[in-house]
């Protein structure tokens, strides 16, 4: 697989293909099976997300420790804020649905992530639902959201425990704004400016979830995390382009992970997860957990 | 190398890939290395696995993993319910096992036995669901779980590897990675092969009728 992004985007510039493209090639070559299969295990990987969606907007979902649940369906059925009946409110609504499901130890397609499950899904099902899409443009966007997490993988890192949040909703983020990308019909370098656009609103973002659950704050830094791709696709498509590379922007998110402090990298010892409500929660739910 | 599909996937119970599905598919190893569901497992978890694993199920995972279930399956759950009826009794402490960056954050001794077999394995989950056993019986290994692996024990006797690749290839199995390890030049041999194929158990039988060779197992592919 490409080392940078820097160097697909040339490839498939000079050839005049997507990302998808040249993405599928070399997976296919560096797993010896064809091209077909990895879209057919794509297309499985789509129907779980959508399903998920499904499930988690049905409502009814608690985690485990009780902290999370029930909010996608707010969204769906709630009052009007300012963004009622756009594609950002469907975004918000789907990201919080599949990390409800999530929470709650339903199956989902960690994308990059368990943890940040919720944005990749949520930008290209709530974009696809509004433009009409069809699932070969769906299965193109995850190779691409594969091709630029496995970049994140090589350079940086996807694991809160390594790296903080920034590593995981935080890549989801610039996986999600260059699969979109794509998918709406932007250019290789379009999709690179998506992904450091997006990459660089979620740097130094801590991983600090009460009582380590991956439930709270996680939950809605997945719905937030989808905001930032959505501002990344929205800026990118209109020509924006951002001055430091992807690649770099990737580099830099590795750097500050690697010297974050450990209380930021999941062991719920900073953060939110260290403020006195934060604290009290996480007792009284593992306690809970514990009992059940 | 990173693939596409590690990275959009697994598809997996949650809530979380390295604290769930790492978890389990850590389990899975340890299960393959005394073939089959253990009798008795000793797991040792380190780090933010000792700190939040509860509240992330991998309690839950690694026993499931134990039992056979893999990251998908929808068991996991309630692994710890399933367990009691499957006669394995299973310990989990809370330890130190090192310090970063020699051992990994997400760390996990598992020690597990099976009617005469007794291994001990280290692993670590890395995040997204991948994986990696960094230690087998205490000979230092590399097995990712992305590939089908043989592992075994031999005497270090001069043409063993020789005799080892002929009789995977006349099965019709592949050598994608081999790599070999000994405590000091004559002991024994530690052998790590990673494979294209599954092998079937005639591969098995094969070579553990070699005279030299003390024990072989097939470590099945967990992801990818």
């Amino acid at each position: 697989m490409y080392g940078s992004l820097h160097e697909a985007i040339r490839d498939a510039e000079a050839r005049g293909v997507p990302l998808s493209t040249v993405a599928l090639e070399i997976e296919s070559r560096d797993q010896g099976r064809s091209i077909e299969s990895i879209r057919e295990a794509l297309g499985r990987a789509l129907a779980v997300m959508r399903h998920a969606v499904e499930q988690g907007l049905t409502g009814d979902l608690r985690s485990n420790s009780g902290l999370v649940g029930g909010d996608a369906a707010k969204l769906r059925t709630g009052p009007d804020g300012p963004l009622a009946g756009t594609v950002f409110r469907d975004v918000l609504m789907r990201a919080l649905a599949v990390q409800e499901v999530n929470a709650a130890m339903g199956v989902i397609v960690a994308a990059p992530t368990a943890g940040g499950a919720g944005v990749l899904p949520a930008v290209l099902l709530g974009i696809a639902r509004q433009k009409a899409m069809r699932d070969a443009q769906l299965v193109d966007a995850l190779a691409t959201a594969g091709l630029i997490g496995a970049v994140v993988a090589q350079r940086a890192s996807l694991s809160g425990a390594e790296g903080g949040c920034q590593a995981e909703t935080g890549a989801a983020a610039g996986m999600a704004a260059g699969a979109a990308t794509e998918m709406l019909g932007g250019t290789p370098s379009q999709v690179g400016h998506a992904v450091a656009l997006a990459q660089q609103g979620t740097l130094g973002l801590v991983c600090d979830p009460l009582g380590g659950l991956v439930e709270l704050p996680c939950v809605f830094r997945n719905a937030t995390g989808a905001a930032i791709a959505l501002a990344a696709v929205e800026m990118a498509m209109a020509g924006i382009t951002f001055a430091i590379p992807a690649d770099e922007v990737i580099d830099t998110m590795g750097e500050i992970g690697r010297e974050m402090d450990v209380r930021y990298r999941e062991t719920a010892g900073g953060g939110l997860a260290a403020t006195p409500t934060g604290r009290r929660l996480a007792k009284e739910r593992l306690t809970q957990i514990k009992r059940a | 190398m990173v693939s596409i599909l590690d990275i959009i996937g697994p598809v997996m119970v949650g809530p979380s890939s390295s604290h769930t599905a790492g978890a389990c598919r850590l389990g899975l190893i340890a299960r393959d290395l005394v073939g089959g569901t253990p009798t008795t497992a000793l797991i040792e978890l380190h780090g933010s696995f000792a700190r939040t694993g509860e509240g992330h199920g991998t309690d839950k995972a690694i026993v499931g993993g134990l039992l056979g279930f893999r990251p998908d399956d929808e068991r996991l759950r309630d692994a710890l319910t399933i367990v009691e009826k499957e006669g394995l009794a299973y310990r989990f402490e809370k330890t130190t096992l090192g310090s970063e960056p020699d051992i990994h954050p997400n760390s996990v001794r598992i020690t597990v036995a099976r009617a005469k077999r007794q291994h001990v394995m280290l692993g670590a989950s890395l995040g997204a669901g991948r994986i990696r056993v960094s230690e087998i019986d205490g000979y230092p290994v590399e097995v990712n779980g992305a590939h089908h692996t043989i592992v075994m024990v031999a005497e270090d006797v001069k043409g063993s590897i020789a005799r080892i690749a002929g009789i995977l290839s006349e099965n019709g199995v592949n050598i994608a990675t081999l790599r070999l390890t000994r405590k000091h030049r004559g002991g024994d041999a530690f052998m790590v092969i990673e494979v294209d194929e599954r092998p079937d158990a005639t591969v098995g039988e094969a070579l553990g009728a070699l005279g030299w060779v003390k024990w072989t197992h097939r470590i099945d592919k967990v992801g990818g």
